[in-house]
């Protein structure tokens, strides 16, 4: 690990001042950062510790019936929170399939926003890898490739975004809160991740000294509470990044599709919201017919970046699995393995 | 640069002076604490060896920053025998042969104190064992594992938070 100057601002206003300089980044739990500087992968040379920032650390209801993340929540406590697991039932299993539990109850809402995107071959300094040294190549393209993207990926870079959470915020709308040095804005979540291609070593679109500050979920997300869940392929059941996972929900009336959401995770280089499935959705009829067009929908234009065709089909599989158990109704609490396609739920085939 | 650094270790006020930022909190326990009971395995996060208790919560203490903990209470495998009597987790540990090696045991047994306090499990193995899934044994004493938490579960009881801690 380099060695770097630390500092602990009293306010927010000291953390973007702070981290504006060259080389600084910000510093909350540090369970992404501190791996990738004991590899010497990244190297700041300013550690901003934010982790004690006042004020960062609710989860408040406003009014309007939306609801406000700081973005020092721990992990473990958004997914523990009653009344946030009952009306984000889907976001909470994310979170409860991520990591290990050690590391959920370190790992912050921001920081769980801003972990790299990532590969093998990123992590291996005797690689060549656009993302950890601009303009060198990419040995994952002709590399040991069937974990990387297939979708949304470009020549320059074929790694994919390895957060559960960030694949419901995205279904459900999710609102990113952000201060920096000429004061606040807010955007899309899906708007934080820019499109792979130009600049992979861009993971997102925050300048220099902006802090993500809060998340914020509109309360149309709370709609979809009655039929919603997450599901994730992982090569092992428990403390694995995905393979692909779904993030679904669904408005139901009288057996027909109001409303629908649906995102993907492990596909892209970022959380992967699949608009034109919840528009096959809406007003169809649910059941697996329907499920299988929005599936298909889901993955139009996928290709693979390597040895990971396997994925296109994966994906449209749990696609399907994860509106079936959506339409059936979220669990009361949330599975033994969350996010398992590995359990025995009544109606659900192995095989879709 | 010289880091004021206070923290309550085992019950036992610590008031050091970090001279170089980047120490983890694994490392001021082991190195400068000369508290080696909190074993160094992956030191990436990804084995459980260095679990501790932080402010009551069981995390990887090579992915901290001491200079980040300031002002928090930690527990290590040091702190939870009490009179020389051990702590029915790690009572149950033997019991159960919850370990071979026992490289990865004080982690393991940091951990299900966290799992217990935490409350999420009931006393669902299943449950159990995906809240343990932060540590891993490579001699694969999993099964007896799982047998010593639900064991120490039900001896701890209703009284666990308070003894847990």
């Amino acid at each position: 690990m380099n060695r770097f100057d630390y500092v602990r601002p009293a306010d927010t206003a000291e953390a973007v001042a702070a981290a504006s300089e060259p080389g600084a980044a910000y510093l909350a739990a540090g369970t992404n950062l501190l791996d990738l500087m004991k590899g010497n992968i990244v190297r700041p040379t300013r550690l901003v510790d934010v982790s004690r920032l006042p004020g960062l650390d609710r989860i408040e209801w406003q009014a309007d019936g939306s609801l406000r993340i700081g973005a020092l929540v721990r992990n473990a406590d958004l997914a523990h929170d009653a009344a946030f697991a009952k009306s984000c039932p889907a976001i909470a299993e994310a979170l409860l399939s991520g990591a290990s539990a050690q590391l959920r109850n370190a790992a912050t809402v921001g920081g769980n926003l801003l972990q790299r995107t990532r590969c093998s071959y990123f992590y291996d300094t005797a690689s060549r890898c656009n993302k950890r040294a601009p303009g060198t190549g990419c040995d994952a393209r002709e590399g040991d490739n069937r974990l990387h993207a297939v979708l949304g990926w470009s020549e320059g870079c074929i790694a994919t975004h390895p957060s559960d959470f960030c694949v419901p915020l995205a279904a459900f709308d999710a609102i990113v809160e952000i201060e920096g040095r000429n004061g606040r804005r807010e955007m899309a979540l899906d708007a934080l991740y820019p499109p792979s291609g130009a600049a992979p070593e861009r993971d997102n679109v925050l300048k220099p000294g902006e802090l993500i500050t809060a998340v914020r979920l509109p309360a149309s997300a709370s709609a979809f509470a009655g039929h919603s869940r997450y599901l994730k392929v992982r090569e092992r059941t428990s403390y694995a990044f995905a393979l692909v996972s779904a993030a679904a929900g669904l408005a139901i009336e009288n057996g027909t599709i109001r409303e629908a959401r649906l995102a993907l995770g492990g596909v892209a280089p970022k959380p992967w919201r699949a608009r034109a499935a919840e528009q096959a959705l809406a007003g169809a009829h649910a059941d697996e017919t329907a499920f299988r067009r929005a599936a298909a929908a889901a993955l139009d234009g996928a290709k693979p970046s390597g040895d990971n065709a396997f994925k296109i089909e994966l994906a449209q599989r749990i696609v399907v699995r994860a509106l079936t158990l959506a339409a059936q109704g979220t669990p009361d609490r949330v599975p033994a393995l969350p996010a398992s396609p590995f359990s025995s739920v009544a109606g659900v085939r192995h095989v879709a | 640069m010289n880091l004021p650094l206070s923290l309550t270790v085992n019950g036992e006020r610590r008031e050091l002076v970090l001279d170089d930022p980047r120490v983890t909190l694994l490392d001021l326990l082991r190195e400068r604490l000369e508290l080696t009971g909190t074993k160094k395995g992956c030191d990436r996060g990804q084995c459980g060896a260095c679990t501790v208790l932080v402010d009551g919560k069981r995390v990887n203490s090579c992915l901290a920053l001491a200079a980040s903990q300031d002002g928090a209470e930690i527990v290590t495998i040091e702190g939870i025998a009490q009179g020389g009597r051990l702590h029915p987790v790690q009572a149950a540990f033997i019991e159960h042969d919850g370990l071979q090696c026992g490289f990865c045991t004080p982690g393991q047994i940091m951990s299900a104190i966290g799992l217990m306090m935490e409350a999420q499990t009931g006393s669902d193995p299943e449950r159990i064992r995906e809240a343990m899934s932060g540590n891993l044994c490579r001699c694969g004493a999993y099964a007896g594992i799982t047998e010593a938490v639900l064991e120490a579960q039900k001896m701890l009881g209703t009284s666990k938070t308070e003894r847990a801690a």
